[in-house]
């Protein structure tokens, strides 16, 4: 306790930290957690990836060729765990991390001890989800979606994977009441609620929503692991269970759950745009109701998953109608990131090109999102590729290429180094296009009627896999490009001023780059 | 009308160009194929077309009402993208920094936030209307003529006929895809995986309601040229509909995922004349007539086991597999399992009542069925079990 007395109102912490692992396993400071987080959620996407990957080998030509089926449906299982639950989630608090006390003006988060135990919650969940691989009878197999009553089916890798999401659900619920409290709490004096920066008012409703659903997503999976050993009967309809009351409880989380997973990027969309226009963001306030509006709505629209499990017509009219009111706020955002664009003074620089690129492929994910709310044709759509390829273009193209874009936006300032600008734009271009190349015959085969989460498939199908499968591992591929501008950037380059980009506004670029170990210990004035 | 008139030329013209660009695009992505030793891949009856890029060409109103709603959304999600990103390319063209362009200060306009918020509100609501009537029309399974449970088990599906001509039949559909072609040991035909034993047979243009369950975990029932999709949830019946335009075949899929099986229980239905049906319905009255077994005889062990081998493979290989030995830590072995073994009622009680999570109860094969698989499992692979031979009187006295 002394020893941090002794340092009070001292301006030079910077040199005055814990260095070697203990700098990384007791680590309170927010930027530092930001790292860990950021490191952790790209190894679980390579993890993740690595699983897509093998799933396309099979998917190569029809036939059996490299897993077993049963082996398949592990991979489908534990590529959606680990790249919801791993890798974008953990991302996107990774950003809240470095940038919310950078963006508010705070010197740290307001809980930092607890920052520090909801990071490395994360380890012994990955563990668990990668080490299910190795339980007898092999990881989950029942979807990530783990529907009852095939969840009760699985081997000891399925109580793994519970486990797992307990401690990623009690990790992010730590890191949500720590990112509330920071933005209610520790604004630097001036900076009202309708002053935040968007990234921070996106942050601040996607904190509510985790709050608010992964404790409900923590109780069906806690009623599967009883209906597994203890002898419940939640789901089990045997003994007086439902089956179908596992999806809605799950879907009461999953949906949230799918704006938590887009909410931020809308937040770094809306920082990077005005920055490369150089113009300011147009419609902030409506762009901070929009979002509130699509958060509120995502919890009445849970079913839109289910119109097939058979609920009756008035069920399916209401949440197609729910769910169709969803298009009115997302498609203002897209309106005032055009409006911001427009008549503005733009250059593309690689943060640039990924925001625009977010928004082109984000808005055709979600317009097929508009085609699968409506209920009749989504029994022809529900379960095929049509809905992997639609939410593969929001979370791929929306979630991830916002992160990208974020990282890029903000490197210069976490490592004091420009990145390259032509690998970056390389890491674009070929993002871009095998990721189009991936997921757009994806349609044509859902059309066509091809189920998801299937291990083989009839011989008409086959050229658009075969055509899939290889642009797949294009875009795999294209992420070491990623890796290697990342590792480049923090060895080198050329060095970063405060403002880093011509167009910048907030207060995380009046502080030098690389941003000092400790930054605004006196809170700045926002006018 | 005037709308759906154009979205349906629209959804025409789409199709044409499609077909045109299909061919031309992945001639050279099949040439590949086929020049990698793979067979010519024609249309499948009944199911998706080589290199298909639209829903299947419907056999049912609802279907082909499922056609037109795509292509009526499907064009105005195109005119709304074509708008929005026409403006973005062209403000990214000449609102550019290189070309001298200086930023205006403009951030907010009440006026036009207004109208894109309710001119996008008005679109939504005229997609939402022509879709509630379909609902409604799908929804509505009432005066069926004829009734069919389908229940989904892991993995094939069973079929009997409840109400309507046909009344009484029952019969189980599984895959006839050899498991050969599945590994690659032999040539795959054009109805790969979409082929089974036993179609579920309806007559042309009656109203046929499907009344669905399962017995395990949850199943779907899909037939995309039918429009029908709906879930099979086990301790639960729910419904859908269709009336079958004319008489073909129409192939379909199990399509929520139920265990490793999953792509391997297809869906065939076909739709016959209502005489070829009446017709089809006496033949297999008589047929279910002769293979009623004679309760009361004795049967020898190589009998039973011959016909114990058949039962085996149509109900337990799934999970027990051919040898005998089981999924470790799935599936338990059967081959020298001490149930298996054991005295013969333990083994009985294990297979009308199921056990524990994994194994269902058996309870609606056949006394003989249940006699004979018992009988082949306690003297196939190598298994020796003291009381060999079970009789389907045995079986019957322990039902009660």
């Amino acid at each position: 306790m002394s020893a941090v007395l002794d340092h009070h109102g001292h301006a030079d912490h910077a040199h005055d930290h814990p260095h070697g692992l203990r700098r990384w396993l007791f680590a309170t400071n927010h930027k530092d957690i930001g790292t860990l987080y950021l490191w952790f959620s790209f190894a679980m996407l390579i993890v993740g990836g690595l699983n897509a990957l093998l799933l396309r080998a099979e998917l190569f030509e029809p036939g059996l060729q490299i897993v077993k089926p049963e082996v398949f449906n592990q991979l489908t299982t534990m590529h959606g765990l680990i790249m919801v639950f791993g890798a974008i989630m953990p991302a996107f608090v990774g950003f809240a991390n470095w940038q919310i006390p950078l963006m508010v003006g705070a010197p740290d988060m307001a809980f930092a001890r607890m920052n520090n135990f909801s990071f490395w919650l994360l380890i012994p969940s990955a563990l668990l989800l990668v080490g299910s691989y190795f339980a007898p009878g092999g990881a989950a197999a029942g979807g990530w979606t783990m529907y009852a009553p095939l969840s009760l089916q699985m081997g000891p890798g399925m109580d793994m994977v519970i486990f797992a999401v307990h401690l990623l659900g009690a990790s992010s619920i730590m890191g949500s009441i720590n990112i509330i409290t920071t933005i209610l709490n520790m604004r630097a004096p001036g900076m009202t609620l309708m002053k935040m920066p968007m990234f921070v008012w996106t942050w601040l409703i996607t904190a509510y929503l985790l709050i608010a659903v992964m404790p409900v997503l923590a109780g069906a999976i806690t009623m599967t692991l009883t209906d597994r050993h203890f002898g419940t009967n939640f789901f089990n309809a045997a003994g007086g269970g439902d089956p179908v009351m596992f999806q809605h409880i799950f879907w009461f989380f999953g949906h949230p759950e799918v704006y938590i997973m887009i909410l931020p990027a809308f937040g770094i969309i809306s920082e990077i745009i005005p920055t490369f226009a150089r113009k300011r963001l147009f419609g902030y306030p409506s762009m901070v109701y929009a979002t509130s509006s699509i958060a509120i709505l995502s919890f009445i629209v849970w079913a839109h998953h289910m119109f097939t499990t058979g609920m009756p017509a008035t069920g399916q009219l209401f949440f197609m109608y729910a769910t169709m009111l969803i298009a009115v706020p997302t498609g203002v955002k897209v309106f005032n990131w055009v409006a911001t664009m427009w008549r503005g003074s733009m250059t593309f620089e690689t943060p640039m090109l990924f925001a625009i690129g977010f928004i082109f492929v984000f808005t055709m994910g979600g317009l097929t999102g508009i085609i699968l709310s409506v209920a009749p044709l989504d029994i022809q759509l529900h379960d095929t590729y049509y809905v992997v390829a639609h939410f593969h273009y929001v979370l791929v193209a929306g979630s991830l290429f916002a992160l990208f874009a974020g990282t890029y936006f903000w490197l210069p300032k976490w490592t004091g180094h420009m990145y390259d600008e032509g690998l970056g734009k390389f890491h674009f271009w070929a993002s871009l296009i095998t990721f189009n190349l991936t997921f757009f015959p994806m349609h044509f085969l859902g059309l066509a009627g091809m189920p998801r989460r299937y291990a083989d498939y009839a011989m008409q199908f086959a050229d658009f896999n075969a055509f899939v499968s290889v642009a797949a591992f294009g875009f795999g591929f294209s992420q070491l490009i990623f890796l290697w501008a990342i590792i480049k950037c923090i060895r080198g380059g050329k060095p970063a001023t405060a403002e880093v980009w011509e167009g910048s506004h907030g207060l995380e670029w009046t502080v030098p780059s690389p941003a000092p170990f400790h930054t605004f210990e006196t809170p700045p004035t926002v006018k | 009308m005037m709308v759906r008139k154009i979205s349906q030329s629209v959804g025409r013209a789409i199709n044409q160009v499609n077909q045109a660009r299909t061919a031309a695009l992945l001639l050279s992505l099949s040439a590949w194929t086929t020049a990698q030793g793979a067979q010519v891949v024609g249309d499948m009856p009944g199911g998706p077309k080589v290199h298909q890029l639209n829903l299947i060409e419907p056999a049912t109103a609802i279907a082909r009402d499922q056609h037109w709603i795509h292509n009526f959304v499907m064009v105005i999600c195109l005119v709304i993208f074509v708008a929005v990103f026409a403006v973005m390319f062209f403000s990214i063209l000449k609102h550019r920094k290189s070309k001298g362009a200086k930023s205006a200060s403009f951030h907010e306009s009440t006026a036009v936030e207004i109208a894109w918020t309710v001119v996008p509100l008005l679109i939504v609501v005229g997609m939402a209307l022509p879709a509630t009537r379909m609902v409604v029309e799908q929804k509505d399974t009432s005066g069926a003529d004829i009734t069919i449970k389908a229940t989904g088990q892991q993995w094939k599906w069973g079929y009997d006929y409840l109400k309507g001509e046909g009344e009484g039949i029952s019969m189980y559909s599984t895959l006839t895809t050899p498991q050969e072609q599945i590994d690659n040991l032999a040539p795959k035909s054009q109805t790969y995986l979409t082929e089974v034993d036993e179609p579920m047979v309806v007559p042309v243009d009656k109203k046929v309601r499907v009344v669905l369950t399962a017995n395990d975990v949850i199943h779907a029932f899909y037939v995309p040229a039918l429009g029908i999709k709906q879930d099979a949830i086990p301790g639960f019946v729910r419904d859908t509909w269709f009336r079958a335009e004319k008489p073909g075949t129409y192939r379909g899929y199990c399509a929520e995922l139920c265990g490793k099986n999953h792509a391997f229980m297809p869906i065939v239905v076909e739709v016959k004349s209502a005489e070829d049906y009446k017709t089809w319905v006496d033949d297999r009255k008589k047929a279910m007539a002769a293979l009623a077994d004679d309760p009361s005889k004795e049967w020898q062990l190589a009998e039973l086991t011959a016909r114990g081998e058949k039962v085996y493979a149509g109900n337990c290989v799934a999970c027990h597999q051919a040898s005998g030995a089981g999924v470790t830590g799935a599936f338990p072995a059967l081959k020298e399992d001490k149930v298996v073994l054991g005295p013969q009622e333990g083994q009985i009680k294990v297979l009308l009542n199921g056990q524990g999570q994994g194994m269902p109860a058996w309870k609606q094969l056949s006394d003989v069925e249940i006699a004979s698989v018992i009988t082949y499992t306690r003297n196939a692979w190598g298994n020796k079990a003291e009381d060999n031979i079970v009789q389907p009187s045995e079986v019957a006295a322990a039902r009660k």
